[in-house]
């Protein structure tokens, strides 16, 4: 037991189930305990990725028999730290925000008590070494989700919720269904051992199809392009914080990190595998921001941006898969998977900053929409002032770390000669700048549209505290982008992926 | 191999009533048709021809059981498709005293 592994799930779970039992009878329990578990889980997360921590647990202990691993393994690499940070962070940051926030609704308990189970099934998915663990875990952070989206019980959140229920449930069953076909395939459910299994055989038609599977039922949990029907309604009905947690964290956690888990780690991927997930990747990044310029709606413009960000992390990672796949110039395919990786964290950071400020708005002028407000930097400069840094950090604006990962993948997709590609994300970038000048302009810096007598105050200060520590982060994580720091943080992930053979060793040569 | 066809029938079958059916609680019965067509293809995977339930014998030597790990796997399955019908099956009544409708064309606040 001198694992910290089952740490990152045991104890969000207990603590949902704490809330749950002792809620009722402490006053204030589920607004003190929540912040706090997840401050010492962020605290634990960047203790390992300090220190590089890398190991593997089997779940009850049962050890491998004839080099077969039996148990069900958990394993906590770079990249699973990596992703452990962000949920935990952006899930310490969004339940202090919610302690304000969140006291205008009934039921509390339930509020906190599924934030934390969302968080233990996101943590569970991101340590899973196993198939089917990984679908439960998934469906438990998913189905807390569609709770957590409908939790204003208004007749939106509840239309979103239950949109998002039934494209997730086709998702769940396609997933479910490939992990069946891998089964009947390989006879095992270890990512690591269908890695070896699969290796030794030829590919063939079977194995493209149960990967164009897994793509289509992740690329609807990561709402990728033709799949993304449910983001926007889901997003920008859910509480702020909430918002903040499935763009920030979630489509992450459950939709592009096991592609990228599967597809690097797993398979062995072929060059037209690597097209379409690069296609994916471009088609969301363009037709995201084209379906964001004309919405009036901030939560929604917010979630539209969202499925164009994700596209760059996607565009960059297939082009790293492509280049892996042809076996040509690995430097330029570590370059480009650095790349998508900084993207994915700096996005959790600054799309995360972008709800949590237009829940202040809303938490004040009771609006969504941009046409109604005006003049708020004069009244709220706090919230001005941070999500002035995270539009900029969004659109690509020097120092901020939205430029230094685009400037990244951009430079991977020019030396890949992907020069279309490139071409598209910096056009992409210039229409994202010009959506948030209007974000900016309608919201903070118009004239007031408002009602005069009506006084505006600042938020209380959880709020505040969150936003400005998510914008001197959006600072900070510029410095990701310099060598020294970069092989520090994000150098494990990336060896991660690109040695392939070694996910193996980690759990068959123990 | 004709019991693979029956079970992905009975998976067109839910697609069908999810694509077609206006009624909320139609969609979930479509949803959950979907979902048992794939827990019966799972526990399909582990049969194997006269193969009996995985309880080993030791006094029988040459017999051939059945894969039981489908089986755990459909259990577990199981136990979460009950959670999401549950879930889908709460949020259509909430919908209902909302609207006074199941019919998801007078449902449709969120449009763009």
């Amino acid at each position: 037991m001198n694992s910290l592994i089952p740490i990152f799930i045991i104890v969000p779970l207990a603590t949902a189930f704490l809330i749950m039992i002792l809620g009722k009878f402490i006053q204030g329990f589920q607004k003190t305990i929540t912040p706090l578990i997840l401050l010492f889980l962020t605290v634990l997360s960047f203790y390992c990725l300090l220190n590089n921590y890398s190991d593997s647990y089997a779940v009850g202990g049962w050890e491998p028999v004839k080099n077969i691993p039996i148990a069900i393994y958990l394993v906590m690499d770079g990249f699973s730290i990596l992703l452990l940070t962000i949920i935990s962070l952006i899930g310490f940051l969004a339940s202090f925000y919610s302690i304000s926030y969140i006291s205008k609704f009934t039921s509390e308990n339930n509020f906190y008590a599924l934030l934390c189970l969302m968080i233990a099934g996101m943590n569970g998915v991101v340590l899973s070494g196993d198939l089917f663990n990984l679908f439960v875990f998934l469906e438990i952070s998913v189905i807390s989700s569609y709770a957590l989206v409908a939790f204003g019980t208004e007749k939106e959140e509840l239309e979103a919720s239950f949109k998002y229920q039934v494209l997730g449930g086709i998702a769940s069953f396609i997933i479910l269904f490939a992990i069946g076909l891998i089964y009947w395939r390989t006879k095992t459910l270890n990512i690591a051992d269908v890695s070896t299994l699969l290796s030794s055989q030829q590919a063939n038609i079977f194995d493209i199809f149960v990967q164009i599977l897994l793509i289509s039922g992740f690329g609807l949990k990561a709402a990728m392009m033709p799949f993304h029907a449910w983001l926007p309604d889901a997003h920008s009905s859910a509480p702020s914080p909430i918002s903040a947690m499935l763009s920030g964290v979630l489509i992450k956690a459950v939709g592009i990190y096991v592609i990228i888990r599967l597809f690097f780690n797993m398979f062995i991927a072929s060059e037209e595998i690597a097209i379409l997930i690069t296609t994916l990747g471009t088609i969301s990044m363009v037709i995201g921001v084209l379906l964001a310029i004309g919405q009036w709606d901030i939560k929604r413009l917010l979630a539209y941006h969202s499925i164009s960000q994700m596209g760059y992390v996607v565009l960059s990672i297939g082009i790293g898969l492509i280049l892996m796949a042809r076996g040509t110039r690995p430097a330029v395919a570590v370059l480009a998977i650095a790349g998508g990786l900084f993207h994915m964290v700096n996005h959790a950071v600054f799309k995360g900053l972008l709800f949590l400020n237009a829940g202040a708005i809303e938490h004040r002028i009771h609006t969504r929409n941009l046409k109604e407000m005006g003049g708020l930097s004069k009244d709220m400069p706090a919230t001005s002032a941070t999500s002035f840094v995270a539009s900029m950090s969004i659109s690509g604006i020097p120092p901020f770390n939205g430029f230094f990962s685009k400037l990244i993948i951009i430079i991977a997709a020019i030396q890949a000669k992907f020069y279309l590609l490139a071409f598209l994300a910096v056009v992409v970038s210039i229409i994202t700048l010009a959506s948030f000048m209007k974000f900016q302009r309608y919201a903070f810096f118009n004239k007031k549209e408002y009602s005069k007598t009506l006084k505006i105050k600042e938020v209380p200060f959880p709020m505040i505290f969150s936003m400005a520590i998510m914008g001197i982060l959006c600072l900070a994580f510029s410095l990701l982008a310099f060598p020294g720091v970069r092989e520090q943080i994000l150098g494990p992930a990336i060896d991660v992926l690109m040695k392939t053979g070694e996910y193996t060793q980690t759990i068959i040569g123990m | 191999m004709i019991v693979f066809i029956l079970c992905f029938i009975l998976f067109l079958v839910g697609l069908y009533g999810l694509i077609t059916r206006r009624n909320l609680i139609k969609i979930v019965i479509s949803l959950s048709i979907m979902e048992f067509s794939v827990f019966l293809f799972l526990v399909l995977i582990g049969y194997i021809d006269a193969g009996v339930a995985p309880i080993v014998d030791l006094s029988l030597s040459d017999q051939i059981y059945v894969d039981p790990l489908p089986q755990a796997m459909v259990l577990t399955a199981i136990v979460i498709g009950l959670a999401t019908t549950a879930m889908l099956l709460a949020i259509a009544i909430r919908l209902y005293r909302k609207y006074k409708t199941f019919d998801i064309r007078e449902i449709n606040q969120l449009r763009g």
